[in-house]
């Protein structure tokens, strides 16, 4: 009864909203004249203020639809959700992320996407991240894809050319080669074991194979292909043109680069922010496309604005989701934070930074594969790193690490 | 008057005892009324969760929720686990070198002790420091100073030519970098109890040894040790309760949040507690978290239970 009356609701919405023009206001869609306040939960303290700009924009064109901007920071945000959930007191519109989706999807805690959108304005594999058992659930807000921070400085004084955009797996590996000063400390890349995002998953791309199989069931981590993406790390680690995995334990990769004593560093779109603002990277660093393997490859992802599937004013939430994802709002977000998801509106998020080639991490979109997940990504995502520590530790060859990991991965899947 | 004097007289007759008992019962419901709000408050928030957390440990439960009976099927995976294993091993050995901080907080507060120490505030101070700075904290900057490259401690030791280890990322020596942080910490609050336990025996004893011409460190042995066991072994119960409990300190110096899993030293480190969080909150497994919790009670259970007979060998009550 609800769901239909919610349903006719919505046809009304589709029909007014098909008619009001662009410049109209759009009151008359949400259905009703009541004043209503939706909460909308996100985690990154940084985009709270351009959040609460798009809210007050959104708020212009429905003056009866007041939002709240709630936010809770990323390492409780997961954990308070899903005590909301249980509690029911879920907020209206929330941000959701690539790993978690199709756990929230498949127990039905968001609502589907009742209306056709046009999804063409979108990356494809962020609407196919979003999308469980053929209905889209979330409309994409931003996005990131990853490339090769380098270090001119470094790459001056070993005398290599900086990456070209066509360079490959051959081509990294002679200019790690050059750039390891075991004298100096200063290593090619580090092998970064704890985030797959950035390299795990783009190599295992790179080299033909496959994390996990399209329909979520099988891992991919027994074929050849994938060990090959995953040797590309482990061999720089044995060739000593990685810190060895203690050292990575130790000091992060990323306070390395910072510190000059990385080379390279395999990082995503998000790291403008931190490399613009530190004194040593500021005017010392640029990026490139990650090296082609087999095939080019990066891995995409972008968060998404979903609605509860238990809100109170459905109608409203959808309104909310739908001008998130539109043009206007994107072009707000390219101007403060992260790359929107909506394209042709990242010019603003390009030039904010003309010291780095930005537009890098855009034209990989073109051959971006998406992040793995299934249902409980959570808990394969904690075997990989169990399974592959001992193979970047040198304790096993990575076929047999990836062979265990692979079947732990299957065993897991299958209780999904 | 008679009747009163009757009355008066008759204190052991049937209505008397039936007032005397109904001022008893009185006077118990009243004691109860005063525990009430401890007690509800220790049944609301304690007991109730405990009796809870024993149901959940027989279910799947849900991630939002809802749970399916599945019997004693977590408590079977418990015994087949590798994690639960190596996680229990961990922890034990934790809590045996955890004990090591008992010795060395007497010394250190015999030594505090001593009359006409110069600036015992400040050392008391010093030494209680660590209890009142936040775990995390403490953490974080044990973390910098056991770093294998930069950290301060091989800093010192290349000094000396030595070219010490990544203490908290190599198997061989990261879990005994937890105990020292572990001792550390706790070594103040300890130290003080001791000093309270010291500073209760009488004078007198040490006069009348003294007279009988025993020397300082026969005295500390004599009488200090013997008279602080009872201080000993509520320190004791209380350490190794919290050293089973152990979790800030792996959590925060295994590795930032998820990232522990890839510290090669992991499978030293991982504690049951730690070992409960991954399950509750990392792999949404919470049924089997509870299975997890369970353990750990009877364990605290069965060990302080343990002490508690021992102590009749070694506790001297004056």
């Amino acid at each position: 009864m609800r769901l239909r009356s919610s349903a006719a609701l919505l046809g009304v919405v589709l029909a007014v909203s098909a008619c009001s023009g662009g410049n109209e206001p759009a009151t008359t869609a949400a259905g009703s004249q009541e004043r209503v306040t939706l909460s909308y939960a996100v985690w990154d303290n940084n985009q709270k203020p351009v959040m609460e700009e798009l809210a007050a924009e959104f708020t212009k064109t429905h003056p009866n639809i007041a939002v709240n901007v709630q936010l809770t920071p990323w390492t409780d945000y997961w954990t308070k959700l899903k005590a909301a959930v249980t509690g029911g007191e879920i907020p209206d519109v929330f941000w959701m992320n690539g790993p978690n989706f199709q756990l929230y999807a498949s127990n039905g805690v968001i609502r589907p996407i009742e209306e056709q959108v046009d999804t063409s304005v979108y990356p494809k594999p962020l609407v196919d991240l979003y999308t469980y058992e053929g209905k889209l659930y979330g409309l994409p807000k931003d996005m990131d894809t990853v490339g090769v921070w380098y270090n001119k400085e470094l790459f001056d004084a070993a005398k290599v050319k900086y990456p070209a955009d066509d360079w490959t797996w051959a081509d990294f590996r002679e200019a790690a080669a050059k750039l390891t000063d075991p004298g100096k400390g200063v290593y090619a890349v580090g092998a970064q074991l704890t985030s797959f995002q950035e390299y795990q998953y783009n190599t295992i791309a790179q080299a033909g194979g496959y994390v996990i199989s399209p329909d979520g069931r099988k891992s991919g981590y027994a074929d050849p292909k994938t060990i090959e993406g995953l040797r590309f790390w482990t061999d720089l680690i044995d060739k000593k043109q990685s810190p060895d995995l203690k050292t990575m334990t130790d000091t992060v990769p990323l306070a390395m680069f910072e510190a000059g004593k990385l080379a390279m560093y395999w990082g995503g779109s998000w790291n403008v922010a931190e490399f613009s603002a530190n004194s040593y990277t500021k005017d010392k660093v640029d990026v490139a496309p990650l090296p082609r393997g087999e095939k080019q490859a990066t891995i995409i992802h972008g968060v998404a604005n979903v609605m509860s599937a238990k809100t109170e004013h459905p109608a409203e939430a959808w309104e909310f989701v739908k001008f998130l994802g539109s043009r206007q709002a994107a072009e707000i977000l390219g101007k403060k934070g992260p790359i929107p998801a909506y394209t042709g509106t990242q010019s603003a998020w390009v030039s904010a930074h003309p010291e780095f080639k930005l537009q890098t991490f855009l034209d990989s979109v073109a051959y971006a594969q998406p992040y793995p997940v299934s249902k409980n990504t959570a808990a394969w995502n904690e075997a990989e790193l169990t399974y592959l520590t001992k193979a970047w530790a040198g304790e096993q060859p990575v076929e047999q690490a990836a062979a265990d990991l692979a079947k732990a991965m299957d065993e897991l899947l299958a209780k999904e | 008057m008679t009747i009163t004097t009757t009355r008066a007289g008759a204190a052991h007759t049937a209505p008397a005892r039936r007032a005397a008992r109904r001022g008893r019962v009185a006077e118990a419901l009243w004691g109860f009324a005063f525990i009430a709000p401890t007690g509800l408050g220790l049944a609301v928030f304690y007991l109730w969760p405990v009796l809870q957390t024993a149901y959940f440990s027989m279910t799947e439960w849900g991630v939002f929720g809802g749970h399916t009976w599945t019997g004693a099927e977590n408590y079977a995976r418990l015994l087949a686990d590798p994690e639960v294993g190596r996680a229990l091993v961990n922890t034990l050995t934790y809590t045996a070198l955890g004990l090591a901080g008992i010795p060395l907080a007497i010394v250190f507060a015999a030594l505090l002790n001593r009359k006409g120490l110069r600036g015992v505030g400040v050392y008391r101070t010093l030494f209680f420091l660590p209890v009142v700075t936040m775990p995390v904290a403490v953490a974080m900057v044990w973390r910098w100073l056991y770093n294998g490259d930069y950290g301060l401690i091989n800093h010192l030791l290349s000094l000396v030519g030595i070219d010490g280890p990544n203490w908290i990322a190599d198997p061989a020596t990261a879990l005994y970098a937890l105990v020292v942080v572990g001792v550390w910490s706790s070594l103040g609050y300890n130290m003080i109890i001791f000093l309270a336990g010291m500073q209760a025996i009488p004078a007198e004893y040490y006069e009348a040894a003294a007279i009988d011409g025993a020397g300082p460190v026969r005295q500390f042995f004599r009488i200090t040790v013997p008279l602080l066991s009872p201080t000993a072994f509520f320190v004791s119960v209380v350490s190794v309760i919290g050293s089973l409990q152990l979790f800030d300190l792996v959590y925060v110096m295994a590795g930032a949040g998820g990232a522990a899993r890839a510290n090669p030293a992991y499978p030293r480190m991982q504690t049951v507690v730690q070992l409960f969080y991954d399950r509750a909150f990392v792999t949404n497994d919470r049924g089997y978290a509870a299975a997890i919790a369970m353990m750990l009670l009877v364990l605290i259970v069965a060990l302080t239970a343990a002490q508690f007979r021992l102590q009749r060998r070694w506790v001297h009550y004056a």
